[in-house]
């Protein structure tokens, strides 16, 4: 079978709208158009139903109660609606907020604005394996400390945090635990419960939902959480999230969750088979590739390699037909390597050649074949043209050349 | 980003990759840039001692597809001149030709340090070279 090009392969990114989903959102986007905040008609009943439906659909995907969803434009917000939300309302109770260096920007630049604000705010650092340290985890944490925000799943390099150790740690300790949990939602067993998880971000689309949409869960017991609103209004999802609600997205985003929760077992089952093909492949045919972070804990649609030698965006040139990403400065707009594999402690020439594949529910077989006979083709004519692969060659070590900085 | 047509086109068909014999006293090799910056451009250049005369160039980049494209075209552009017009090259040319946009122009800066740091070696391994200089300082 001839595959399609260009292959999409960057599902860290974004996901394609699942066709059910679409057609669960359908009808509130033309006849059922109604708002869910009417309370005196059925054009509003039927769009509150929607809602209703999607916040059991999400509710049920994480092993919450519907009551505890709120509904945001996507998980930045979510991020921020957390981190601000619990900032301002336990201000009394202290100041300090523990996260981790290799966080998504929407919490780390939340956080830098918090310091902004008179908080206190400790990033974690993580080992070689891309995950914290539990015991410094808890040795962080002080009588000020009110919230540690730790990612479930890295969006680079896929590794899973110990979400339950830490979950147990914060109980222990008596301070709130937020989880951005965007890339693990729907991809692998996430449970508030057992994981103690007092706030948790995800977003529709990294999960085959709508874009500008996503949602907080906010526990409402043991403890009973609350957040200060960010945007004043209607006082709409409990006080914490004014705005009419974005219904079409809204049922969409409940719809993909449903499906990932029939669904998950056997597409992680499927695309981690898929992932080791690829890891395989690339491995058995080239010297010096480096897996980012840790295999034992990870996603299993994630795979972020380093191709030593080669930089990372002449390989994106040469693989033009195949959409992937790099933590290469080069790609960037900044020129700054990812922040997230100089926190592993690699060295920054080891970020230049990176690559991350994600792989998603539309990856097929064949496509992971393509893209490993092209990456390593690629890479082979790269280190051609590489002086380092040439030095590495002649057996000179690389980290003792004096290089002529610029 | 998208890339110009020349740009992919020394990216698809690099001209003069290689490596020329560094010990050779006729050979100036330049290598500029760091791994820990994402680029590093070898630049190598062998010239004819009595004319003075670029007669080959060889590069290996590790670096962007810009980077890889203006080494590319330094090499073309070597062959022929003299080591001192060799020195005239200025990255300004390279942007032009290659239609660099403005977050690659460092790229091409590179590939002028490159040459540069070719020609400085070859003068140095050769009393020609200081002849050379000297030329230039008229
Ligand atoms: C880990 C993580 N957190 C937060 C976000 C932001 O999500 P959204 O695009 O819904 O604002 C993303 C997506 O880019 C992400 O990967
Ligand atoms: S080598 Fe990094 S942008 Fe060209």
């Amino acid at each position: 079978m001839a595959i399609k090009l260009p292959i999409y392969m960057d599902y860290h990114a974004t996901t394609p709208l699942d066709p059910r989903v679409l057609d669960a959102m359908m009808p509130y986007l033309t006849t059922k158009f109604g708002n869910a905040a009417s309370r005196n008609h059925s054009f509003g009943w039927e769009a509150e139903e929607a809602v209703e439906t999607a916040r059991k659909q999400i509710a049920d995907l994480i092993g919450a109660n519907a009551k505890e969803i709120i509904f945001t434009s996507g998980a930045t917000e979510s991020n921020n609606l957390a981190l601000k939300g619990v900032a301002e309302m336990y201000a009394e109770r202290g100041n300090h907020i523990i996260t981790a260096a290799t966080e998504h920007k929407a919490i780390l630049d939340t956080c830098k604005r918090l310091e902004k604000h008179g908080c206190r705010v400790t990033y974690l650092p993580v080992t070689a394996s891309g995950l914290i340290d539990l015991d410094m985890l808890r040795e962080s944490i002080t009588d000020k400390t009110i919230l540690v925000s730790i990612m479930y799943a890295n969006n680079e390099i896929g590794v899973i945090q110990p979400v339950a150790e830490i979950g147990k740690i914060c109980k222990q300790k008596g301070v709130l635990f937020h989880c951005d949990g965007v890339q693990a939602v729907g991809k692998v067993p996430v449970n508030v419960i057992q994981d103690n998880i007092d706030l948790l971000s995800l977003s529709g689309h990294k999960i085959y939902g709508p874009k500008g949409v996503g949602a907080l869960y906010v526990r409402r017991r043991n403890p009973r959480v609350q957040v200060t609103a960010l945007m004043d209004g209607g006082g709409h999802e409990r006080g914490m999230r004014s705005g009419t609600l974005n219904v079409p997205g809204i049922a969409g985003l409940g719809e993909a969750c449903a499906l990932c929760r029939k669904e998950m077992a056997e597409e992680s089952a499927r695309l981690g088979a898929l992932r080791d093909k690829l890891k395989d492949r690339l491995a058995a045919s080239l010297d010096e590739v480096y897996i980012n972070g840790t295999m034992e804990s990870r996603l299993p649609n994630n795979l972020n390699i380093s191709f030593a030698f080669v930089e990372g965006e002449s390989l994106l040139m040469g693989i033009n037909d195949i959409a992937v990403s790099s933590g290469s400065a080069c790609t960037s707009a900044t020129l700054e390597p990812s922040y997230v594999l100089k926190a592993l402690g690699a060295g920054d020439d080891i970020a230049h050649s990176s690559i991350r594949f994600g792989l998603g529910r539309f990856t097929t077989e064949e496509e992971v074949d393509y893209v490993a006979d092209k990456v390593i083709d690629v890479v082979r004519k790269l280190r051609e043209l590489s002086p380092l692969y040439e030095m590495f060659k002649e057996g000179v070590d690389l980290s003792k050349v004096q290089w002529a900085a610029h | 980003m998208a890339y110009s047509n020349k740009v992919l086109d020394h990216y698809n068909n690099p001209r003069n990759v290689g490596a020329l014999d560094k010990h050779d006293p006729q050979v100036g090799t330049g290598m500029v840039g760091a791994p820990e910056c994402g680029d590093v451009m070898k630049l190598q250049v062998k010239v004819n001692p009595a004319t003075g005369i670029i007669e080959d160039a060889k590069f290996k980049t590790f670096g962007c597809g810009s980077a890889i494209a203006s080494s590319s075209l330094a090499t073309e552009m070597l062959k022929g001149k003299t080591v001192d017009e060799a020195l005239e090259i200025k990255n300004t040319v390279i942007v032009s030709e290659l239609a660099l946009p403005p977050v690659k122009i460092h790229c091409s800066v590179l590939a002028e340090d490159a040459i540069k740091a070719a020609i400085a070696d070859y003068k140095k391994k050769n009393s020609v070279g200081n002849h050379a200089a000297a030329q230039v300082a008229q």
